[in-house]
C-alpha cells in the first residue's frame, strides 16, 4: 500500500508536535505531554488504515515447536505507549504488513512482547530463541527492525534494518516474507539495504527521546510474554 | 502573522534541517555541566579505594569498582582530588607545563573530577590541551571504505585510493552482516596496494570481529564498545570485565585493538541515570583505561546528533577527547558521523581536531560518497577530498591527506581491483569478471558496479568460513596471481602481529613497516615550534594542489 506524501508529512508533523520539538516550550512539559499520551493509550489499541490494533497479553511465551513459525518479538512500549514510528507509520500496519509477508510465505507468526530489554538485537534473538523455526523478528516502537537467527551472537544478524526513518511498509512485508523464507531453509535475496547519511542529523535527537520512552517501560526481571494481536 | 521574507529564508536553510532539542537533564539529555553530576571525592584506605564521587564502596556499582580497582594512580589520589579543578584546567592548556607533568596529575583524578576540569575550559583550551597531550607527535587520519552493495571489488579499489591519499587506517563495515569476512579481505588487499603498511579492520559483531582479526583479514580492530552506565552494559550482555578480557584476546594475538565509546550513547539508549553525557563519557574512558587498552575512539561517534542536539554538543565532544588524551591513550577523534545538514556547521566541528591534530581526527573519514557510507554517513566524505586539500593548505595543518594526481588513482584503483580478482580466483569466491574490474577503476560509488549475485556471494562466504582460509591463502592467492608486491605487503602486515611492536600506544606505520607510535615517536609539543613540525617535502606536498595556477604562465 501507499502512504500519500502528504499525509506522511503531517503525520511526521504531529509526531514532532507531540514530543515537542517545535522549540516553543519549556523540557518540563515534554514529559507532561507524554504522560497524556500513556493514558490515552494504555489500553494497547490504537487506531489506523488497518483498523484498531489489539495487543493482549495471555501469560508467559512458550517456546515453539511448530517449524512454520516465526516469532516476531516486540519491545515493552510497542503498540501500547507508543503507537507509530519514527516517521508515523502506525503499528498496526507494520504488524498488519510483517505478519502478511511471513503468511504469504505460508508461514505463521507468534508475536511475543520482550520486557527485558528494549535493545533491537536482543529483542530479536530473544524471539529467535522462542521460535519453532529459529528464526526471530525484533521491532521497537520507532520501526527499527532486524531479522534473527537463534545460532547467531545476539549482535549479529541475518538482516538488520537499522535506519528507522527509511523502512516504509513494503520494506515490512518484504522483511516478514524474507524471515519466513530463512525459516523454511531457503536463503532469500536480502532486501536491499538503503541509506541515507542526512537520516541521523534530522532524527537522531528523537530517535534518543523515542528510545528514553520506550526503556522506561523495559522489566528486566519480566520474562517475554505471548500476545494475542487483533484488528477491528 | 504576515511572514517576515528574512526569516522565511532562514527557515529554509540547511541547518533548519537539523535536530535540536532543549536539554533535560533529569533523563540525561545533556551534554556536560549539569548540576547533576557527582561532585568529585576520593578516598584511599590500605591501598584501596573506599569512596569515589560521592558513593561509598558498598554503593559501588559495577563500573564503580572496576575503574576505582583498576583505572586510577593510587598514590597521588587524593592530593589531586584536594586540588582546584580550574587549577589543574590552566596547567592542561599551559605550554609552559610539560605533557608528563599534566600526566602526573590526571591519571590520578576520578571521573566526577576529570569531568569538572574539562568543563572548567573553552574550546579554545581544548584544542591547546589536545595539541599538547595527544600521544603520538604526528597527527594522522583515517578512512572508511564501504559500499551500499556490499560489493567487495568497489571497496579494494576505494582503500587503494585511500591510501594512496594518505590515510594511515582504513575501515569498512556491512550492510548485509554475512558479508563481513569479504569485506574485510577487499579492504586489506586494497588498502596494501595503494600504500603498504595501512592498518585495516571491519567493524561487525565483536566475535566475528575477533575471528576474523585471528585469521589475518584484519590488522586491527576498534569497535570493542564500553559504556557509562550498568544498565547498557548489561543491555549488550557486558561488563567492563568482558571487555577488559576481550581487549586481552587481541593482545595475545598480537593486534592493535582500540576501545569505542562517546557521548550520547547511554542517553540514545534510555539509561543515562540522569548524567550529563560527558560524566558518563569520563567513565567509558576510565574504563578504557582500566582494561588496558591503548586507546580509545570518542567523540560521540555515532551517537553525534545526540549531543549536537543540546547546547555545548560539539565542545563536549572535542573535551571527550582531550579527556582520551589525559589519560595518555590514543585518540581516534570521530568526525565520522554525518550530523548537520550545514556544510558551515560540520566544518566548525571539525576544526576542533583538525586545528590541534589528533591521532586520527576522522576515524573516519568517508573515501566513498556518502550514499556508500554504510556507518549511516560520515561528516566528511569523498566529494570533500578537495576541501580538506585546501583547508590544510590555507591553515598550514597537516590533516593526513595529500594532492594526487587522477592518472595515478585511476592505476591504483586498477591495480587493487585486479588484486582483488585475483584473491576472489585463488580463494575460489565467485569470479570477479573483467566488466567488474574495469566499473571499479573509474567509479565514484556502487551506483557504476555491475550488480553481483548477492546469494553466490554468502554461500560461498558461508563455506570458506567454515573452513581454516587464512591470511596466508590471501597472500598465496596474491602471488600465484602475479602480485608479489602486494603479497608481500600482505605479508609483513601478518608479521606485525608476531613481532608486537605496533600494539605500542597510537602506533601506525610508514610505508617500509616501521612503527610510529608513542613511544619512539611521543608529542612533545611545547609551545612554538615545538611538536610536530612538517617537513619541507611534506608542506610542499600539502601545498602543490594541481589546479593552483603557476604565476609564470601569465
Amino acid at each position: 500500500m501507499n502512504i500519500d506524501q502528504e499525509e506522511l508529512r503531517n503525520i511526521v508533523a504531529d509526531v514532532l508536535k507531540e514530543m515537542d520539538l517545535g522549540g516553543e516550550e519549556a523540557p518540563a512539559q515534554v514529559s507532561a505531554a507524554s504522560r497524556t499520551t500513556v493514558s490515552a493509550a494504555s489500553a494497547g489499541r490504537t487506531e489506523s488504515a488497518s483498523g484498531q490494533l489489539i495487543l493482549t497479553e495471555e501469560g508467559e511465551a512458550k517456546s515453539g515447536t511448530a517449524v512454520d513459525e516465526v516469532v516476531l518479538g516486540i519491545t515493552p512500549a510497542f503498540g501500547i505507549y507508543q503507537t507509530s514510528t519514527i516517521i508515523g507509520i502506525p503499528h498496526a500496519d507494520v504488524i498488519k504488513e510483517i505478519m502478511a509477508g511471513i503468511e504469504e510465505e505460508g508461514m505463521k507468526c507468534r508475536v511475543v512482547r520482550v520486557y527485558r530489554t528494549a535493545d533491537v538485537s536482543f529483542v530479536g534473538h530473544d524471539a529467535a530463541v522462542l521460535s519453532g523455526s529459529g528464526v526471530g523478528i525484533g521491532i521497537q516502537s520507532k520501526g527499527t527492525t532486524v531479522i534473527h537467527q537463534k545460532d547467531l551472537p545476539p549482535l549479529s544478524n541475518l538482516e538488520l534494518f537499522s535506519q528507522a526513518p527509511l523502512i516504509d511498509l513494503p520494506t515490512y512485508r518484504q522483511l516478514g516474507k524474507n524471515a519466513a523464507k530463512y525459516a523454511k531453509g531457503e536463503s532469500p535475496n536480502p532486501v536491499p539495504v538503503r541509506n541515507d547519511q542526512m537520516a541521523r542529523p534530522k532524527y537522531q535527537a528523537i530517535a534518543a527521546l523515542l528510545h528514553i520512552k520506550e526503556a522506561e517501560h523495559q522489566d528486566v526481571k519480566k520474562k517475554p510474554q505471548a500476545v494475542r494481536v487483533e484488528f477491528k | 502573522m504576515k511572514r517576515s521574507k528574512r526569516f522565511e529564508v532562514l527557515e529554509n536553510r540547511p541547518i533548519h534541517q537539523d535536530g535540536f532539542v532543549k536539554p533535560w537533564p533529569e533523563v540525561g539529555l545533556v551534554a556536560m555541566e549539569s548540576s547533576l553530576d557527582p561532585v568529585p571525592s576520593i578516598k584511599v584506605e590500605n591501598g584501596r579505594v573506599v569512596e569515589m564521587d560521592g558513593k561509598r564502596r558498598e554503593e559501588f556499582d559495577m563500573i564503580d569498582s572496576f575503574i576505582a580497582d583498576y583505572a586510577i594512580k593510587l598514590d597521588n589520589a587524593e592530593n589531586v582530588a584536594a586540588m582546584d579543578s580550574t587549577e589543574i584546567a590552566r596547567k592542561i592548556c599551559d605550554i609552559n607545563v610539560p605533557r608528563d607533568e599534566v600526566l602526573k596529575i590526571t591519571l590520578s583524578m576520578t571521573p566526577a573530577k576529570i569531568n569538572e576540569v574539562v568543563c572548567k575550559m573553552s574550546v579554545l583550551e581544548i584544542m591547546m590541551g589536545l595539541t599538547k597531550m595527544r600521544a603520538r607527535k604526528t597527527p594522522s587520519n583515517q578512512a572508511h571504505a564501504t559500499n551500499l552493495r556490499d560489493n567487495t571489488v568497489e571497496i579494494a579499489a576505494d582503500a587503494a585510493e585511500a591510501s594512496f591519499r594518505g590515510f594511515d587506517e582504513e575501515e569498512t563495515t556491512v550492510g548485509i552482516a554475512r558479508y563481513a569476512p569479504m569485506n574485510a579481505i577487499g579492504v586489506l588487499v586494497g588498502a596494501q596496494t595503494g600504500r603498504p603498511g595501512v592498518l585495516t579492520q571491519c567493524s561487525v559483531e565483536e566475535a566475528t570481529e575477533l575471528a576474523m582479526g585471528m585469521r589475518g583479514f584484519t590488522t586491527y580492530a576498534e569497535t570493542v564498545s564500553v559504556y557509562g552506565t550498568e544498565q547498557v552494559f548489561m543491555d549488550g550482555d557486558d561488563t567492563p570485565y568482558s571487555k577488559a578480557f576481550l581487549a586481552s584476546c587481541y593482545a595475545s594475538r598480537g593486534l592493535k585493538m582500540r576501545f569505542t565509546s562517546g557521548t550520547g550513547s547511554e542517553v540514545q539508549m534510555g539509561f543515562a541515570e540522569g548524567k550529563s553525557m560527558l560524566y558518563l563519557e569520563a567513565r567509558c574512558i576510565f574504563i578504557t583505561k582500566g582494561a588496558g587498552s591503548q586507546g580509545i575512539q570518542n567523540g560521540s561517534v555515532s551517537c553525534c546528533g545526540v549531543p549536537a542536539g543540546v547546547p555545548s554538543g560539539v565542545r563536549a565532544m572535542a573535551a571527550e577527547n582531550l579527556i582520551a588524551t589525559l589519560l595518555d591513550l590514543e585518540c581516534a577523534s570521530s568526525n565520522d558521523q554525518s550530523f548537520t545538514h550545514s556544510d558551515l556547521r560540520r566544518s566548525a566541528r571539525t576544526l576542533m581536531q583538525f586545528v590541534p591534530g589528533t591521532d586520527f581526527i576522522c576515524s573516519g573519514y568517508s573515501s566513498v560518497p556518502n550514499y556508500d557510507n554504510m556507518f549511516a554517513g560520515s561528516n566528511w566524505d569523498a566529494e570533500d577530498f578537495d576541501d580538506w586539500l585546501v583547508i590544510q593548505r590555507d591553515l598550514k595543518l597537516d590533516g593526513g591527506l595529500r594532492p594526487v594526481k587522477e592518472d595515478d588513482v585511476i592505476k591504483i584503483r586498477n591495480k587493487a581491483a585486479k588484486a582483488c580478482q585475483a584473491v576472489f580466483r585463488g580463494l575460489g569466491l565467485p569470479a570477479i569478471t573483467d566488466e567488474e574490474v574495469e566499473a571499479a577503476t573509474y567509479a565514484h560509488g556502487s551506483k557504476d558496479i555491475p550488480e553481483r549475485n548477492v546469494n553466490e556471494d554468502l554461500k560461498a562466504i558461508e563455506e570458506m568460513m567454515a573452513g581454516d582460509t587464512s591470511g596466508i591463502d590471501i597472500i598465496k592467492a596474491l602471488y600465484d596471481g602475479g602480485f608479489p608486491d602486494v603479497a608481500e605487503a600482505v605479508f609483513n602486515m601478518q608479521k606485525q602481529k608476531v613481532a608486537g611492536d605496533y600494539l605500542h600506544t597510537a602506533a601506525i606505520l610508514d610505508k617500509n613497516f616501521h612503527v610510529i607510535s608513542a613511544v619512539n615517536e611521543p608529542n612533545d609539543y611545547h609551545g612554538p615550534q615545538t611538536g610536530y613540525q612538517m617537513t619541507e617535502e611534506r608542506l610542499n606536498e600539502i601545498n602543490d594542489i594541481p589546479w593552483a595556477v603557476n604565476p609564470e604562465d601569465y
